[in-house]
């Protein structure tokens, strides 16, 4: 008898899962950050409509503070699958004063993030925003939905989310209600490199080590760049490198690794102790700190 | 965490059951011992059950995510866990036990393999373990295993676990499951959860992890009647694909082949399948759950909502179903002549409720056949009339063609979830 083993199986529900965004919805977008589960997302929804086109647009929040690799892997992304880009600016937002930057040396946009992000959703009138979230990267992202309503000021109500059971999902709104979406709920940060591996994906070299001059806040080794405000006892060093996972240079740790390829680097992940987002600065602001930013509309 | 899983595939399986009957301690060894709990998680809640006093480690401080959930110290939703050995990935929906989360546990035994409901060796067959069981019948959850917790403040006493596996195939023989396994453990002692316990030397089985391993799910799809829901018309519209019209969906039943005869509902046209494109490219044939395209020798009209089947073996294309129902509304009641939307498969209809047979008690499988009024969290048997053919196998046979859920139209949300008799 043929078993579908287990990557089969979720790169199957994450296909379903796009599919059913494409019929349920007039005007989906897929939220790309750069990082390793968007890029996943863009090749599952390549595979979900092939031979057609993929069916919407890729929306990038860019909050300026990137890094310079994000930037030219997105852009070659784009061209390789033909794919619509949006891009929604934090630098922009700022600019009309809809926010103000944060001040002092921990400084981010990462919360600016959700502004720019509501807006380019309103603007672009999208009603549902497919996005790369696991429910094994964060206990609030646990308890996510495949489909999870927004209402109209783009918050998320985490005791009244609509039960998910079977193969079917109530993608049903009112006007200006929209629906964030997460074909990836269930792989795990070692699926998704299994996965990245057995199809042979290019990936940002940012994901690879790389020697970079970093220096250390509260145990975290941050990249040195001109967007982070150093104490004066912060000395810049050079050390072997890379990233678990991408987000803006303010905020995204890295971490010391000798892994070159994605063998390493499956290797490492299955060995090592720590989560993923334990690098993440703007995730231990408080202990609930992703809940709080996903109620007000964060991604 | 391993890195190489084997051909064993992915299994889901649901846990349900309160604070203090070793669940959480439960999870937390299977996820602890298979290295699935990171150092800096393990020392938050560490941290966390420091300051509150609590003596040793809470593991549920794990899988309560929201704030809410650990301020009151229960699990209110569902909440996903992963673990991974080199044999198998699994995915745990677990869900709080008490009854005014039957809809929690409805919803976390949809998807399942395996139920796996625990058992305090000191109280044996207690209400809440019937209910757990009744659901996992319901549900037609194919595998059960009853794990007999807390052995260790028992003696380890091979009486006691006999005559609790007695009570419970008492029980058990009322309901519809097949397949049922007990295991004697102590989940805080780590007895046979991953390791064989040496204090046990009369209980002859396997260990949960062992059975969570190797426990044969390849069957629980239904491998018998082809159904291909159509999701979705793929047209590139391209000058390389001009006249490419592949339907895209995930195969809920049997196993189609490249120049299969097929008949597609409502319609009625037949044709061949031309080919089956994967997400790896072409393939010769294609099982549930597998997501692929299927495009047919002859152009006919097809779209989402469609069925394509084998001619000879076709579901019921039927306006009135016969249901069991578990209501999920907090604010209103099942309203006879109440009209909701519905969603089959990759159907959705509007339907009116035509007649409540009966409500059912989920600890005694008692019926009330007066009018009862049907609440959150009630199970109930209900007729509806759909204002079009829905194409249905009974849940027992199929769980996604068997299948539906009611949406209120108006406020939108999912209200209640039905299983076809």
């Amino acid at each position: 008898m043929r078993i579908v083993d287990h990557l089969s199986e979720l790169e199957s529900e994450s296909i379903y899962i796009m599919r059913e965004v494409a019929s349920q919805f007039e005007n989906p977008v897929l939220m790309f950050s750069g990082g390793k589960d968007s890029i996943l997302m863009v090749y599952l929804a390549y595979k979900a409509f092939y031979p057609a086109k993929i069916p919407f647009p890729l929306l990038h929040i860019d909050t300026g503070h990137n890094f310079p690799e994000t930037l030219m892997y997105r852009d070659q992304l784009v061209e390789r699958f033909g794919a619509k880009l949006v891009i929604g600016s934090v630098q922009e937002a700022i600019d009309q004063g809809m926010v103000s930057e944060e001040k002092g040396f921990n400084a981010s946009r990462n919360g600016l993030q959700t502004t720019a992000l509501l807006e380019a959703l309103e603007k672009g009138k999208y009603d549902a925003a497919l996005g790369g979230a696991r429910r094994d990267e964060e206990k609030a992202r646990a308890k996510e939905r495949f489909f999870s309503h927004r209402d109209e000021f783009g918050q998320w109500d985490p005791k009244n989310q609509r039960p998910e059971l079977w193969n079917l999902f109530n993608g049903r709104k009112n006007m200006g209600e929209h629906f964030r979406v997460f074909p990836i709920s269930n792989w795990t940060e070692l699926d998704v490199w299994q996965y990245l591996s057995q199809e042979e994906i290019p990936l940002p070299s940012l994901y690879f080590a790389h020697e970079r001059q970093v220096f250390e806040r509260e145990g975290t080794l941050l990249a040195d760049c001109d967007y982070i405000n150093k104490r004066p006892d912060e000395k810049v060093f050079n050390e072997m490198v890379r990233c678990r996972t991408i987000g803006d240079m303010t905020c995204t740790g890295v971490w010391r690794s000798e892994a070159k390829t994605v063998e390493d680097i499956i290797k490492e992940v299955s060995t090592t102790r720590m989560t993923e987002r334990g690098g993440r600065t703007d995730d231990k602001r408080s202990e609930s700190s992703m809940e709080d930013r996903k109620k007000l509309g964060y991604f | 965490m391993s890195n190489n899983h084997d051909g064993n595939g992915l299994l889901r399986f649901t846990t349900a059951g309160s604070v203090d009957d070793g669940k959480s301690t439960l999870i937390g060894r299977l996820l602890y011992d298979s290295k699935s709990i990171y150092q800096d998680q393990y020392e938050a809640i560490e941290r966390v059950s420091e300051r509150r006093g609590e003596v040793g480690v809470n593991l549920a401080l794990l899988t309560d995510g929201l704030k809410a959930e650990r301020e009151q110290g229960i699990t209110i939703d569902v909440a996903y866990r992963y673990f991974s050995t080199p044999k198998r990935k699994f995915i745990i929906a677990d869900t709080p036990g008490h009854i005014q989360y039957t809809r929690n546990m409805v919803t976390g035994a949809s998807t399942a393999n395996v139920a796996l409901i625990l058992i305090d060796a000191r109280n044996g067959v207690i209400e809440q373990t019937k209910r757990h069981a009744i659901i996992s019948s319901l549900l037609q959850i194919p595998h059960l295993v009853v794990c007999i917790n807390k052995m260790d403040l028992v003696d380890y006493s091979k009486e006691q676990y006999e005559k609790i596996k007695s009570e419970f195939e008492q029980f058990a023989s009322k309901l519809d499951v097949v397949d049922v396994s007990f295991i004697p453990i102590s989940a805080l002692k780590g007895d046979n959860v991953v390791s064989r316990s040496s204090k046990m030397s009369w209980y002859e089985g396997t260990t949960l992890m062992y059975y969570l391993e190797n426990v044969h799910i390849a069957s629980d799809q239904n491998l018998i009647d082809n159904r291909f829901p159509v999701q979705y018309v793929i047209r590139p519209y391209s000058e390389e694909h001009h006249d490419y019209r592949g339907y895209a969906g995930r195969v809920a039943g049997g196993t189609f082949k490249v120049g299969d005869n097929v008949i597609a509902l409502p319609s009625g046209f037949e044709s061949k399948i031309k080919s089956i494109q994967g997400p790896k490219g072409n393939q010769m044939d294609t099982i549930p759950p597998e997501s692929v395209t299927i495009l047919l020798e002859d152009d006919i009209d097809i779209s989402r909502g469609d069925m394509i089947v084998r001619p000879n073996n076709q579901p019921e294309a039927t306006q009135d179903l016969d249901l069991m129902i578990c209501w999920f509304d907090n604010n209103k009641s099942l309203v006879l002549n109440g009209k909701y939307a519905i969603r089959h498969s990759t159907q959705e209809a509007r339907c009116i409720v035509k007649g409540i047979k009966y409500k059912m008690d989920i600890e005694t499988l008692s019926r009330d056949v007066d009018n009862p009024e049907i609440k959150v969290n009630d199970i109930a048997r209900v007729m509806l009339r759909t204002t079009k053919p829905l194409f249905v196998d009974s849940y027992k046979r199929n769980r996604i063609t068997g299948s539906i859920i009611l949406i209120d139209e108006s406020t939108n949300n999912t209200v209640g979830v039905g299983m076809v008799i």
